[in-house]
């Protein structure tokens, strides 16, 4: 047991546990961050995906001790209000069906729009690959990505102006 | 004066104002027809209230039937709120926990829920409608006919007279219920066949605890459950002293051939279960694939079979053929795998016992853990949660009973949860079938005789002995053998048919082929002769076969994509529904690709757009990925595949495009969660066969050697 602090959604958080708990564990049983999904539990289906200092990460397989000082979002941490350009799209192409997935596609597809603000096609199906949806809604992901990606720079470019 | 339950309730209406209906819908038990005033919040379950609407204009209604990702949370009150007349924005969908007293058919399974009720829904909603236009023409002294209603509104014949239901719900609430009412016709429908997104959305896309998996209750502790590796193997005995020296361990019991570990936290009852020493009797016996395929061989060639259907005479027509048709064909176990894996929350204490989790089929966990404790059922309270998939594995209450029983053991709260490699080892997989298929020809090419033999390991019968193409030829035989296998099997999305039309419908291209024949003509031929000159019994409407079949052949172009794409038919009937499809594969860098399905379903009225794409294109990759990757394997009683990196699941990256129609011909709706499942591997085989001339008769397809067996 040791007394790890951590930087979650932005708020300084504090736990006891085993360094060696993957992060996944300590959201979900000791901070009842209950969004970010176990699937797999071996980096396969992308269902516990959160963000490392905004970088993609399976929390699955990342020993909470290993985070130290870096931010870390979770699908809580994304947006309250479902306003990010990704849940709104994925929410105007009604994507999810068991929805289960999802907090993880999100939080991919989030990321992956961070790195490359006009993916293609082929970089969409390829940066959404490593996230398995068992419903099969992949075709929606895809074009929710995209869309996603179109609300994002309408609402960059009001910004600006 | 003391205050009861009841009166505080009715105070609390004449508050808020509130009108709610008690009645019919959804089967309602209760006898009532009456009507309350009360708050549904507070007390929905005594009052048997399911549409309420509040004085603010918000329309409150419950779902009762258990969501699995199958949109039926969105779809059923659709139908209540097209009735009703009401703007969907005003409308908050709420899941009802199970009650027997109220609800029938409270269960998810079979694509039924909406078969079940279309005409309860409507009348929930048109009932309700009926009675505020009566309030409101009350009101304006003016006949009720020459109201109507819009979105949440009644607007009399003069000017100036409009009022919202909520103004209205006080006065309706004292009209007598009546007993018929009027529906909207098809042409008036606002909402039914729109695109209505998902009442869960914001929930999901904001990561909020609604799964089973993220119960957490009061003193709760956590449990996994260590089940035989081999299935056949009994448990003999086991040593769980280094687990309990383990961090936050609280217990190791033992139940049923099981262990359970409970601790404080997943991660330490996971890290704590590996220490856990356990020892079983000998497995060297037990059933591996090579069992499996022993056990085919033998059903192929025994005369104990269970003769399922016999038209004419199958023997004496095949003898007299101009040439004959033979083909095997079959399939492995497959692991149900839903994203969420099994858990269950379970808290028995003396008088009472508390259930929440995923379930399929809340009312069979309720009797079933009653039986297992003796306690009375109403003593047994079920909390359905949204459910992270189900395909039929839901069905099967094993995990909930494993909660309660460990409850009842260790006397305290306990959230039993299956990791993703116990939830693929831990058995009730779609059942492997072998099928064999014979047909014999006349000298013109048309098929006088038709048989089918299925072999299923733990599959009951493995046949649908009276689906088409059954009725439409005079000599059938169809028989069906059964092996009792140690490994557990249930419902997998589309039982049966979910390898069964992939084999048959593979089968029928190879009749076509050899025919010299269209493969969609021949199925339209043979549903002319079954509307004029049917033979035997049938189960499906030819119209409604030859509908989906010609529109599927318009828009996918069938025949006339030019050489370079390949194409593949398939059409089947199913939970009621009627779907046909065509595959388009081409040759990509040298390798056959799938790279399209087109689908025509015919399932009634479409209740909402996108559920229903959503229902048709999930289904087709469902089947596309299953018959591509789909293997469970066995060695001595020991699934082979134990997660995701051994078990393949289909990718985004290697999906087919999906375009779905549908016939939507206002027939009362019947099953889409299942039905657009069992056409997708025959469509696959066939376009795969178009593209490369090699017939595919072994599941899975992809990086297996495909030789007849
Ligand atoms: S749960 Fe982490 S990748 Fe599957
Ligand atoms: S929506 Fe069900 S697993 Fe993706």
């Amino acid at each position: 047991m040791e007394s790890i602090e951590l930087l979650i959604n932005r708020k300084k958080v504090k736990v006891e546990v085993d360094p060696n708990t993957p992060l996944l564990w300590v959201l979900r049983d000791h901070l009842s961050l209950l969004g970010t999904k176990y699937g797999c539990g071996i980096a396969q289906c992308g269902a516990c995906t959160v963000w490392i200092d905004g970088e993609p990460m399976r929390s699955c397989v990342l020993p909470v001790s290993t985070v130290g000082k870096s931010s870390v979002t979770t699908i809580e941490g994304l947006n309250e209000k479902a306003e990010h350009p990704v849940q709104v799209a994925w929410d105007e192409l009604d994507v999810p069906q068991c929805g289960y997935c999802q907090a993880g596609q999100i939080m991919t597809a989030a990321a992956l729009l961070k790195k490359n603000p006009k993916p293609s096609h082929d970089d969409i199906v390829a940066g959404m690959s490593g996230n398995i949806c068992r419903c099969g809604t992949y075709h929606r992901i895809h074009k929710a990505v995209k869309r996603a990606a179109e609300i994002a720079s309408v609402s960059n470019s009001t910004k600006k102006k | 004066m003391k205050t009861t339950r009841r009166s505080f309730i009715q105070k609390t209406a004449l508050l808020t104002g509130v009108f709610s209906l008690g009645f019919d819908w959804f089967d309602s038990k209760a006898s009532t027809g009456a009507i309350q005033q009360m708050n549904p919040v507070l007390d929905a379950n005594r009052f048997n209230a399911y549409l309420a609407i509040e004085n603010t204009g918000k329309v409150i209604l419950y779902s009762p039937n258990p969501e699995i990702g199958q949109g039926i949370k969105t779809a059923f009150p659709i139908v209540v709120a097209e009735e009703l007349d009401v703007d969907w924005k005003q409308v908050e969908v709420r899941q009802a926990h199970l009650d027997t007293q109220l609800f029938e058919r409270q269960l998810t399974g079979g694509s039924g829920a909406l078969k079940h009720s279309w005409d309860r829904l409507r009348k929930a909603g048109a009932t309700a409608r009926h009675m505020l236009v009566q309030a409101a023409a009350q009101q304006w002294s003016v006949d009720p006919s020459t109201c109507k209603t819009s979105k949440g509104f009644v607007i009399g014949p003069n000017k100036g007279q409009k009022l919202a239901y909520g103004a209205l719900v006080d006065a309706a609430a004292k009209l007598p219920v009546p007993a018929e009412v009027a529906y909207k016709s098809r042409a008036e429908y606002q909402l039914i066949g729109s695109f209505v997104k998902g009442v869960d959305n914001h929930r999901v896309l904001t990561g909020k605890p609604q799964y089973g998996l993220d119960t957490q209750r009061p003193g709760m502790v956590i449990a996994q459950i260590v089940r035989p590796a081999a299935f056949g193997a009994t448990l003999t005995s086991f040593d769980a002293s280094e687990v309990k020296k383990m961090p936050g361990i609280i217990d190791v019991v033992s139940f049923k051939n099981k262990v359970a570990v409970v601790g404080k936290s997943t991660w330490e009852v996971m890290q704590a279960r590996k220490k856990l020493v356990c020892n079983y009797s000998d497995t060297s016996n037990l059933e591996s694939d090579s069992t499996h395929q022993k056990w085919f061989d033998e059903g192929m060639k025994t005369d104990k079979v269970k003769v399922e259907r016999k038209d004419g005479d199958f023997h004496a027509a095949i003898a007299k053929a101009a040439k004959v048709i033979e083909a095997t064909y079959e399939c492995p176990f497959l692991s149900h795998s839903p994203m969420e894996p099994m858990n269950f929350f379970a808290d028995v204490k003396p008088g009472s016992v508390l259930l929440v989790g995923p379930t399929q089929v809340p009312q069979s966990a309720q009797k079933a853990v009653a039986t297992l404790l003796g306690v009375p059922e109403n003593t047994v309270q079920v909390e359905l949660t949204k459910m992270g998939g189900g395909f039929g594995r839901r069905l099967n209450n094993d995990y909930a009973l494993e909660a309660a029983e460990l409850s009842s053991i260790i006397k305290m709260p306990v959230k039993v949860m299956w990791t993703r490699e116990d939830d693929m080892t831990g058995g009730i997989y779609r059942p492997a079938v072998r099928y064999h298929f014979k047909a014999g020809l006349n000298e013109k090419g048309e098929m006088i005789a038709f048989y089918l033999r299925g072999v299923g390991l733990n599959a009951g019968n493995s046949t649908r002995q009276d689906n088409f193409p059954v009725g439409a030829i005079d000599n059938v035989l169809i028989e069906s053998y059964n092996y009792n296998s140690a490994i557990t099997t249930g419902p997998w999305r589309a039982p049966i048919t979910n390898f069964l039309a992939s084999a048959e419908q593979s089968f029928l291209d190879e009749v076509a082929v050899a025919a010299g024949k269209d493969p969609v003509q021949m199925r339209l031929d043979w549903l002319q002769r079954v509307k004029t000159n049917p033979v035997g019994k049938i189960t499906y409407e030819p119209d409604r076969f030859i509908e989906v079949i010609k529109q599927v052949a318009e828009k996918a172009k069938w025949g006339k994509k030019g050489p370079n794409v390949h194409q593949g038919f398939s059409v089947y009937f199913s939970h009621l529904s009627y779907v046909a499809q065509v595959a388009e594969a081409k040759i990509v860098d040298g390798e056959p690709k799938v790279t399209h399905v087109t689908a025509v379903t015919d399932c009634g009225e479409v209740i909402n757009r996108s559920g229903a794409e959503n229902q048709v294109i999930g289904g087709i990759i469902d089947g596309y990925g299953h018959a591509m990757f789909g293997k469970l394997s066995f060695d001595k009683g020991v699934p082979q595949q134990k997660n995701f990196d051994t078990y393949k699941l289909i990718r985004g990256n290697e999906i087919p495009t999906v375009e779905a129609h549908f016939v939507n011909n206002g027939i009362a709706p019947t099953g889409l969660g299942e039905p657009a499942l069992p056409p997708t591997g025959g469509a696959v085989a066939n376009a795969l066969y178009a593209a490369t001339k090699k017939r595919l008769y072994k599941q899975p397809f992809a990086g297996l050697d495909n030789a007849n067996l």
